[in-house]
């Protein structure tokens, strides 16, 4: 369990985190999400022990970060940003320094050595020295040296930054896998990633927390949720008339190509039936019909661009 | 005790998987032998000692050693390794001691490799081993104050360049402390006490007496308390610059 009060962190005149009071629970996988220059990493290396906090407090499964840092840090495995490590050190021996440094020995440790590995795919790096590792692999062990004392809370910034879609794929899938007895946090600047592992999403912007919710809730805050795009071989202009006088219907926007538009309706409307019925009705000949459902970017562009215009 | 240990296997192993230890050898020893016999006119002295041998010692460790010290923290700062580091069970004390432990007990092993000298007048004649071990571990807590200084000086920076320079320029104003270009900067206008003061911290004159065969406790604490004062300072420095 993570716990944060007005943790909060200034750095001379700007303030980075701003008042931060969350709460995650096991088996909850929150995504931190903001624009670069948020706060998220200065706010996970508060949580982690890194940064002291200006005010307020952190703690990890009850130990507050500051007063019992080890048992925090034990409590914990980490991703920094940008997932450093020892270049001139082999990702198997770096592996065990971690190993070391948390105090897993013997069978243990090569069996928890042994489990990353295979977690993360490393078996064919793992005596190549990490400077010459790719991007994606990088990150990788990174990731295992997060989770190799199988910790009960995990804070992963960026974990899948620089890595392929396969791998994207895979470290998703091993969230996924370790999420239900685990705390996580991660944050990303990757949407889909919220909707593929989150099970909660917080947005923060200017340090400030703007929105605390569902993925599916983010999602239904979007003009998009309940949206039609149709594309028609007829003249579109006429059809737009029709269109803005459907019952239901509240706005509808014109895409640059000028042959589809977008119909949006109200809650509860079944647009795309409307829209379809309606095309029949009117003998129009439908090249294309797509609902839009939710379009989260759209979300998170509302949420965090508002209020800096205001 | 456990994490000081796993940084300190850590730090000494990555000396030889770089080339760093190997060219800090070379360079130590081939250094320490040729200016021994060049400039210290061993063979011409006529005495079966080490005299000009130890008194190349706190020159070479000058630049040297902050050659070495320079990555120790400057390094870490800036491939976000810190980060990592610190953020496991571990302290910033008990972080600063492993790497200082690992980069002597790397020079204490260059130095054990200079015993080829040690050996060279035993077989020429016979010199008092006595003196030749005072001054051994006399070298040896000077390597330190001098490694202190060059961790403290590279927790400061996150180029290793600049640490390498101020590194060495206080390694430098430490060593020439009671000379007369450091002192003459203060008999102007400090106090007589002031420049007493600052005229026993010379490096110089604290090994010279070792070096001849004295080792005096006060000596040997004055270098131990050197070290404890600039590991402390160099914990206080890491956490002061962890924010930026």
């Amino acid at each position: 369990m993570i716990e944060t009060e007005h943790l909060t962190r200034r750095f001379d005149l700007f303030t980075a985190v701003d008042d931060l009071t969350l709460r995650v629970e096991p088996g909850e996988v929150l995504g931190f999400l903001g624009p670069n220059g948020a706060g998220k990493s200065t706010a996970m290396k508060m949580i982690s022990g890194f940064l002291a906090p200006s005010e307020g407090c952190a703690a990890v499964c009850g130990h507050d970060v500051v007063a019992e840092p080890h048992a925090a840090r034990l409590a914990l495995g980490y991703l920094p940003e940008g997932a450093p490590a020892y270049a001139e050190m082999v990702p198997h021996a770096f592996l065990r320094f971690i190993a070391d440094m948390r105090g897993l020995r013997g069978e243990h440790r090569r069996r928890r050595i042994d489990t990353v590995v295979e977690q993360l795919h490393l078996g064919p790096v793992l005596y190549q020295p990490i400077a010459t590792l790719s991007k994606g692999f990088k990150r990788r062990v990174g990731l295992a040296q997060a989770l190799l004392h199988d910790p009960p809370v995990l804070i992963l910034d960026e974990p899948t930054d620089g890595l392929d879609p396969n791998q994207k794929h895979e470290v998703r899938r091993l969230i996924n896998t370790i999420a239900p007895e685990k705390t996580i946090v991660v944050s990303t600047h990757i949407l889909e990633e919220v909707e593929s592992v989150c099970t909660r999403a917080v947005v923060i912007r200017s340090g400030r927390v703007v929105a605390d919710d569902t993925p599916a809730g983010l999602l239904a805050r979007s003009r998009y949720r309940n949206a039609v795009t149709v594309a028609i071989a007829e003249e579109i202009g006429n059809a737009i008339d029709v269109l803005k006088g459907l019952p239901g219907v509240t706005g509808i926007e014109r895409a640059a190509d000028g042959h589809s538009v977008t119909v949006f309706g109200e809650d509860g409307l079944d647009t795309a039936a409307r829209v379809r019925e309606c095309c029949q009705v009117q003998g129009w000949t439908v090249t294309a019909l797509r609902a839009e459902g939710g379009r989260l970017d759209d979300v998170f562009r509302d949420i965090t661009a508002s209020e800096t215009a205001a | 005790m456990r994490a000081i240990g796993a940084i300190f296997r850590r730090e000494l192993t990555g000396y030889f998987v770089t080339p760093v230890a190997y060219v800090f050898l070379v360079i130590f020893l081939a250094l320490m032998g040729a200016l021994t016999f060049y400039f210290g006119g061993f063979y011409e002295r006529g005495q079966a000692d080490l005299g000009p041998f130890f008194g190349l010692h706190p020159w070479l460790y000058a630049f040297l050693v902050p050659a070495l010290a320079m990555r120790l923290w400057a390094e870490e700062r800036d491939t976000g390794t810190i980060e990592l580091l610190l953020t496991l069970p571990v302290t910033t004390a008990q972080a600063v001691i492993g790497k200082f432990l690992a980069a002597w007990v790397f020079v204490l092993f260059a130095l054990v490799l200079t015993a080829p000298m040690w050996w060279t007048v035993n077989y020429l004649g016979e010199p008092d081993n006595g003196v030749i071990l005072a001054a051994y571990i006399g070298s040896a807590f000077m390597a330190g104050g001098f490694l202190a200084i060059g961790s403290f000086v590279s927790a400061l920076t996150r180029s290793q360049v600049v640490a390498f320079v101020i590194g060495f320029v206080l390694c430098f104003l430490f060593l020439m402390a009671g000379y007369p270009l450091v002192l003459d900067a203060f008999r102007g206008w400090a106090p007589q006490g002031v420049v007493d003061a600052i005229s026993a911290l010379s490096f110089q004159a604290h090994f010279e007496s070792i070096r001849r065969g004295v080792l005096e406790l006060r000596d040997l604490i004055y270098f131990f308390g050197l070290i404890v004062f600039f590991l402390f300072a160099n914990v206080t420095v890491i956490e002061m610059k962890k924010g930026e």
